[in-house]
């Protein structure tokens, strides 16, 4: 009805009265009553939920009405868990909440974009060229290449369509394998668990061409290198369910409410039923509320703290009482009954490597691997025994490896942990202290560089001769300062005294007072031992991300490992940074890296490519000796980080890329023409000096990255650590990089990497990115493809936090002209294969590995680190250097086998983490399940892999995670190794597969599999090293069990062996810049800390117009009330910090909340929001990381030994960040920047 | 300028009530959503609390004054005994004091829309075009006392009334009654009709709507029938 005419009925509207005429009823017009209605209707939901590296993985429904996308709430139908535990639903928090505004917003990509000046010079070569030839004439042309790589960043997009974008990257793609090699093309994508098949899109087509994929958590600094060390492990942890099983929840480092947030209720479910908590944070973070106590220690110290801590707990639980529980599992579960050679050196007694059977002259009987089967005084036998587990039973032999309290042969054992009864002597050790090293901002004490303490060691005649060894466990123990009756010096008798690493001690360095420490250590040891392990540690990037953070780790795990709290429910360490599970591994493999088609692939660790390829080592200003111990040992301690990160690469022990100096296109020719299989041709020409690797050289031409893919991340605007030196050296446009290089302030150059006094600028020839926005990356790339967002696709997303996986399903098409990654990279294969012909037909790739974790590489060096480049040692493939393997690249059918499973599956089949099985099976499922190829070719008849769809049931069909007839396989591989039955953890589920629609009809739970250490039952949560623990099955170490003592020889020469506490070191960006750049404000320096974000997830949502309302809407720092005062700041200045490395623009937070001393950024806040002009650049003002620089640790980059062995993602160096520290001022004037780009920026 | 004078005076009239009626019926019906007083208030109160009620104050006094003044025919205030000079000394005294307050109140408002970032941003060309285009008009209001100062007999007012009545009653010959009267008079006739053209574009619609009718509102409660056409009534009455 009119609404006019309805408004004048006024008076008749009334129907009658009630309440004696205080209501009225009427019957006026009800339809506006409908707007209100309609807001809250919709045609459908569909499940989703968010691919962003955060772990939630939260199951949503997103509501479409009329098409649009309109909102999202959070599922609730997740599978319950068990009486007596709170559930997983509902899950979510505001960022998930506001993503569907991105769909609609300005922020997101819709069309192919490039940059204007190359299609423009593409157009008028292609109009006259066949396409690599039109790619050819535009890049080997400097004027032409540099008109467009010198704007990048600069704006100067134009839309292009599909076919045309295609065809440049195909023809870039081709170009670059014939001329240069295809491991010149690179990708990076992180986080496979937030989008597997989005992942596995790129890498597999890179995988198939011959391209190099990029590692992730060890370059966000996330991956913790004490995992790998101490349990050969990547890192495994519990779900979030699981901390309702605590009795103790420690929470160090880690800002649960802030950054776990869909999980958070665990954490207060957990509180409410009695379970005590200490918070350990330098600043008052949302989760310190929770805490009974907070605890504030300065930041970067908390190593010293868990020293500290280590202390309390070995003193009152294992010297001046033993509980029977914590004797235990240290003797079964631990390597402290292990035994370490001594060494003199200087006079000094040392801790060497530990003792190996082939020590013996009988080598106690072990004919297979005898060097890497580890030793222990047996109390039953009464003599040395050689006991199970350790790494020399896995590999060559079978049904020994395991925990069960045996000997080798058979004889069950009594390991003893302490040779204190039993000791021939005590003997002073020397230990390195690292506490003493001056810092700027960081306390030291005045102990001396080394420390001898006192051990009881016993006598062995070994093949060497007579040899003085000592348990593990009392070097542990004189290593914490312990005194134990034996004399000597620096061994505590009460916790008051000054010797590290007692509480009194720690109080100078941490601030954090004596008493509190003892409280949190008795606490927390107290409850372990009435609990059998209930402790547990949340710990997160507050402690990783600094350059020492093995020492904050290994810290906390020893004092996890002391109270048997690794591998118990409710125990543990739950490591969460960036690490998302990615439950059905074993499945994804394959298809994510074309092992169905060859095998080695391609895979870089990405800190120590970035680290030379955005030639950061050209800046490096910390020197060996900075971090070299006191009591290293002989050997070759010369040279710079990259030297070490060179020499790791040839050894064999970190990948490379690119990988060799020549085109391996080429070498296998080269090889052919000579005679020889191409590992004896590798490995001569190395020999000889002709043929070189790529990272001894990475300025030459030659060994420059060619072309570079980003999808599923922000490389430019998040993680790209240095970010000033990737957009000078990496893309070649205007930077804001401060400091000199070496060659400019006459630093100690690399000994081997070769010097070029002018550093390579702009080393890519092209960089395309793939997302659904406008983020960093794509502003500053060649091609920004538009691809669908987690709403418009279909894909799988799993988590560390709960046992569910989840589907990304399609709730509306792919808006514009926007894409799935899947379809984008099968566009991008099918365009190669049509223009490879141009120039490649069928290729033999030489493609060199590292010697690999979890295969019988890591066997290869179990000794002395030599080094064949310095004629220690001949240079066989494999074993002294890199292995050399010949893959076939068929690149005109390079579409076709993107699309098809290929026949490895059937004939090596599938496995992971050292064990195998078949899948013929499988493979004839998925055949019947997604169809066949029936289009003659070389792929007719095997399994399709058309659609996404098609991608994820490859997936779910191959995983023992989602398949429990694989499950058995898979259980069944790892009994014949173990030697014990597992197959029961899976049995119950054989008939279970996991299909794609399931898990979009509701959320489903994994099951158990060897791939992970922990299991999905009805009795306990997932909880890491729970099958160590409780079926026997080794940590993946050289020990096999959990290793506090690391004996690499570059382990001990960094004195790293034991955990100890070692200051932040001094980056040395200060000095060169603070005079000369003065505003008139006053300036302050304060250390720079970057933790997750309240209003994103890393850059994600930082650019949502939600967020940024929550937010004050751009970019800010925190500043503490005291510094600010100093500096003359207040709330919501613009503040600039800056160093040699760069400069950022930020609005000021003073807060409370902040220590002084500390400058907080909340990471990944994007450049291109509301950011102003830097005065010390003149550039538009920064990104976090434009103040930072990578700088690699020599630990990480050991290889060829037992679980320090390369594994992507796995081991490797790592990009931290927190040592840096900035100078900080108020803005004295703010410039956005909004004319014209200046003359030199828009014209070459 | 005879034939300008007739448009203007003669058939302009016609135009914009036109427009004004039409267009607000059309706008109620179709624009249910746009039809409201578009409240910066949520964005900042500052210096609406004093220009927003002065402005209201003020030129509803004027408006009322207006109608009231215009509309009324003569032979009323003649039967009530008031001479032409007295209407017209309280036409000035009234309307000068209610302009004074409307035009501190829209100096206010003005400053506040042009000057405040965020009102700026947000306001759009309607907002900012309908609050001039009132200061226009209410400034010239203003002048016009001083050109009536110098004739306080009335007659002038006179024109104008009968001018008004004459359009509102379809009657001939309204535009030359105002032919010959000072052009400030003119320019005000012409701004305030051409309100009226505008009005229904402008978020001034919301006079429409303003809710006097809660002054006399009959109950506390107010129910609305499930069914468009009760029958039974006490079927839908709430229960107590």
């Amino acid at each position: 009805m009119s609404h006019i005419l309805n408004r004048l009925s006024y008076f008749k509207n009334r129907v009658s009265e009630f309440s004696e005429g205080h209501g009225i009823l009427t019957k006026e017009d009800r339809t506006w009553e409908d707007a209100y209605r309609k807001r809250w209707q919709h045609d459908k939901i569909v499940r989703s939920t968010h691919g962003v590296n955060c772990t939630g993985s939260c199951s949503w429904k997103i509501y479409v009405k009329g098409g649009i996308v309109t909102w999202e709430t959070q599922q609730t139908d997740y599978p319950r868990t068990r009486p007596d535990l709170p559930n997983h639903e509902p899950r979510g928090c505001s960022r998930g909440a506001s993503y569907s505004w991105y769909l609609y917003s300005g922020n997101r990509l819709k069309h192919p974009l490039v940059r204007s000046r190359l299609l423009k010079a593409w157009r008028a070569a292609r109009a006259i060229l066949e396409p690599v030839a039109a790619w050819a004439s535009i890049v080997e042309n400097p004027s032409t290449r540099a008109s467009y790589v010198k704007v990048r960043g600069h704006g100067g997009f134009v839309r292009a369509d599909w076919t045309e974008v295609n065809e440049i990257i195909a023809s870039a793609n081709a170009y670059t394998a014939k001329k240069h090699g295809p491991d010149r093309v690179i990708g990076f994508s992180p986080i496979p668990a937030m989008s597997m098949v989005s992942y596995a899109a790129g890498s597999r087509y890179l995988s198939l061409l011959g391209g190099t994929c990029m590692s992730f958590y060890d370059w966000y600094c996330d991956l913790p290198p004490a995992s790998p060390m101490t349990w050969g492990e990547q890192t495994d942890v519990p779900e979030s369910a699981d901390w309702y099983n605590s009795g103790f929840l420690l929470l160090w480092g880690s800002n649960v409410p802030q950054t776990r947030t869909p999980d958070a209720h665990f954490y207060t479910e957990a509180r409410y039923k009695g379970a005590k908590s200490v918070v350990i944070s330098p600043d008052y973070s949302e989760a310190s509320k929770f805490g009974d106590m907070w605890l504030s220690p300065k930041q970067g110290t908390d190593a010293a703290l868990a020293m500290a801590f280590g202390h309390v707990i070995l003193r009152e639980f294992y010297l001046d009482r033993q509980v029977d529980y914590f004797q235990d599992y240290a003797r079964k579960y631990t390597d402290m009954p292990m035994l370490v050679r001594l060494v003199k050196k200087d006079g000094r007694l040392i801790p060497d490597r530990l003792l190996r059977a082939s020590d013996f002259n009988d080598a106690l009987n072990e004919e297979n691997n005898p060097d890497w089967k580890t030793v222990a005084f047996d109390e039953k036998a009464g003599r040395v025994v050689c006991p199970r587990g350790s790494i020399g039973f896995r590999w060559g032999e079978q049904g020994k490896w395991n925990l069960e309290e045996k000997a080798a042969d058979g004889a069950e054992t009594d390991l003893v942990i302490s040779l204190i009864d039993r000791s021939d002597d005590a003997a002073d050790v020397a230990f390195p202290y690292f506490g003493n090293r001056e810092h700027d901002h960081f306390t030291g004490t005045d102990h001396p560089d080394v420390l001898e303490r006192r051990v009881p060691v016993k006598r062995l005649q070994l093949n060497e001769g007579e040899t003085l060894v000592a348990t593990v466990f009392d070097l542990l123990i004189a290593n914490y300062g312990l005194g134990r009756g034996l004399g000597g010096d620096w061994a505590a008798k009460s916790f008051d005294e000054d010797i590290p690493y007692t509480p009194a001690w720690q109080e100078k360095i941490t601030g954090v007072p004596r008493d509190k420490v003892i409280a949190v250590a008795r606490g927390f040891a107290d409850n372990a031992e009435k609990t059998r392990g209930k402790s547990m540690v949340i710990l997160g990037a507050g402690l990783n991300h600094w350059y020492h953070m093995d020492m904050n780790y290994r810290g906390i795990i020893n004092m996890l490992v002391m109270c048997g709290c690794v591998g118990q429910s409710g125990g543990g360490w739950s490591h969460y940074v960036g690490q998302e599970k990615l439950r059905p591994q074993t499945g994804w493999l394959p298809l994510a890296f074309g092992l169905d088609w060859a095998r080695p692939p391609r895979q870089m660790n990405s800190t120590s490519f970035f680290y030379a390829h955005s030639d950061q080592w050209r800046y490096e200003t910390l020197e060996i000796d900075e971090i070299l111990s006191p009591v290293a040992p002989d050997g070759n301690w010369s040279g710079s980080l990259i030297d070490f990160n060179a020499r790791a690469e040839r050894m064999g022990w970190l990948p490379s890329a690119p990988q060799l100096q020549r085109n391996p296109l080429e070498i296998s020719k080269d090889a052919a023409a000579a005679g020889l299989e191409a590992k004896d041709y590798v490995a001569r020409e190395l020999k000889s000096g002709s043929l070189k690797m790529s990272c001894e050289d990475p300025d030459d031409p030659a060994n420059w990255p060619r072309n570079l893919f980003v999808w599923r991340s922000n490389l430019l605007g998040s993680s790209g650590k240095g970010h000033e030196y990737f957009l000078k050296h990496l893309l070649g446009t205007s930077h804001g990089v401060q400091g000199k290089d070496l060659g400019e302030t006459s630093g100690q150059k690399p000994e081997e990497v070769i010097w070029h006094s002018q550093a390579p600028e702009g080393k890519l020839d092209l960089l395309v990115s793939i997302d659904f926005r406008m983020s960093t990356t794509c502003v500053y790339s060649d091609i920004a493809l538009p691809t669908a967002t987690w709403y418009e696709k279909n894909d799988l997303n799993t988590s560390d936090m709960h046992p569910f996986i989840h589907p990304l399903s399609s709730a509306v098409d792919p808006l514009w002209e926007c894409k799935s990654d899947w379809d984008i990279f099968k566009g991008i294969a099918k365009s190669f294969s049509e223009i490879a012909p141009e120039v490649l037909g069928v290729e033999k790739d030489v493609v060199l590995t590292p010697t690999l974790h979890d295969t019988p590489g890591e066997l290869s060096q179990p000794f002395d680190v030599k080094d064949w480049k310095r004629g220690e040692v001949e240079p066989i493939p494999g074993k002294t250097m890199p292995a050399v393997a010949v893959v076939e690249r068929d690149y005109p059918n390079l579409y076709k086998r993107f699309t098809a499973l290929g026949p490895l599956m059937t004939k090596i089949g599938n496995g992971g983490k050292g064990i195998a099985w078949n899948t013929e099976h499988e493979v004839e499922h998925l055949k019947a399940l997604n169809g066949v190829v029936t289009e003659e070719g070389p792929t007719k008849g095997m399994p399709r892999i058309d659609s996404d769809i098609d991608a994820t049931e490859v997936i779910l069909m191959l995983a023992p995670e989602t398949n429990g007839e694989v499950a058995v396989k898979a259980w069944n591989a790892l009994s014949k190794l173990t030697g014990r039955e597992h197959a029961h953890l899976a049995a119950s589920k054989e008939d279970e597969k996991i299909r794609f629609r399931d898990i979009v009809a509701q959320p489903r739970k994994i099951i158990s599999s060897p791939t992970w250490s922990g299991i999905e039952s009805e009795k306990v949560c997932y909880n890491a090293g729970y099958t160590n623990v409780h079926e026997l099955i080794p940590w993946r170490t050289l020990t096999g069990r959990q290793q506090l003592y690391q004996d690499h020889l570059w382990m001990r020469a960094f004195g790293e062996t034991l955990v100890v506490y070692r200051p932040p070191i001094d980056t040395k960006t200060i000095a060169p810049v603070i005079d000369g750049k003065e505003n008139g404000n006053k300036q302050i320096v304060l250390n720079f800390i970057t933790p997750h974000q309240k209003w994103g997830i890393h850059s994600t949502y930082t650019d949502n117009l939600l967020m940024l309302t929550l937010s004050r809407g751009g970019p800010i720092v925190w500043l503490s009330e005291d510094d600010a005062a100093l500096a003359g700041i207040e709330d919501n200045d613009w503040v600039e910090a800056y160093n040699a490395n760069g400069a950022l623009t930020a609005r000021a937070v003073v807060s409370q909340r902040i220590k002084p001393g500390m400058i907080m950024m909340y990471h990944a806040q994007e450049k291109i929001v509301n950011v102003p002009g830097s005065e010390v650049t003149g550039k538009r003002g920064g990104i976090h990381n434009s103040v930072t620089r990578t700088v690699l640790k020599p630990t990480h980059m050991i290889g060829g030994y037992a679980q320090q062995s390369y594994g992507f993602n796995y081991y490797g160096t790592v990009g931290s960040n927190r040592d840096e520290f900035v100078i900080v001022r108020k803005m004295d004037k703010v410039d956005w920047l909004e004319g014209p780009a200046k003359t030199q920026e828009a014209v070459t | 300028m005879d034939y300008l004078n007739q448009f203007i005076f003669g058939y302009y009239p016609y135009l914009c009530l036109t427009v004004c009626i039409i267009g607000s019926i059309l706008r109620f019906e179709h624009g249910q959503y746009s039809w409201r007083s578009g409240s910066s208030q949520l964005l900042r109160r500052r210096q609406l609390m004093f220009g927003s009620v002065l402005f209201h104050v003020g030129i509803l006094i004027i408006f009322l004054g207006h109608l009231g003044g215009l509309l009324t025919p003569i032979w009323v205030f003649d039967a009530l005994g008031i001479s032409h000079g007295a209407k017209q000394i309280l036409a000035i005294v009234a309307g000068g004091f209610a302009g004074i307050l409307c035009f501190i109140g829209i100096v206010l408002l003005i400053h506040r829309r042009l000057f405040d970032q965020r009102i700026w941003a947000t306001s759009s060309f309607g907002d900012t075009a309908i609050l001039l285009l009132l200061f226009a008009q209410l400034s010239l209001g203003l002048l016009t006392i001083f050109v009536s100062l110098n004739h306080l007999d009335g007659q002038e007012m006179v024109k104008f009334m009968e001018w008004a009545q004459r359009i509102v009653t379809f009657r001939g010959g309204a535009a030359l009654l105002v032919a010959d009267v000072h052009p400030i008079f003119k320019a005000h006739l012409f701004l305030g009709l051409t309100i009226f053209l505008v009005f229904p574009f402008t978020r001034l619609v919301h006079m429409l709507s303003a809710p006097v009718w809660y002054i006399g509102r009959p109950g506390y409660q107010i129910v609305r029938t499930r069914k468009q056409h009760s029958g039974n009534q006490s079927s839908v009455a709430p229960v107590k």
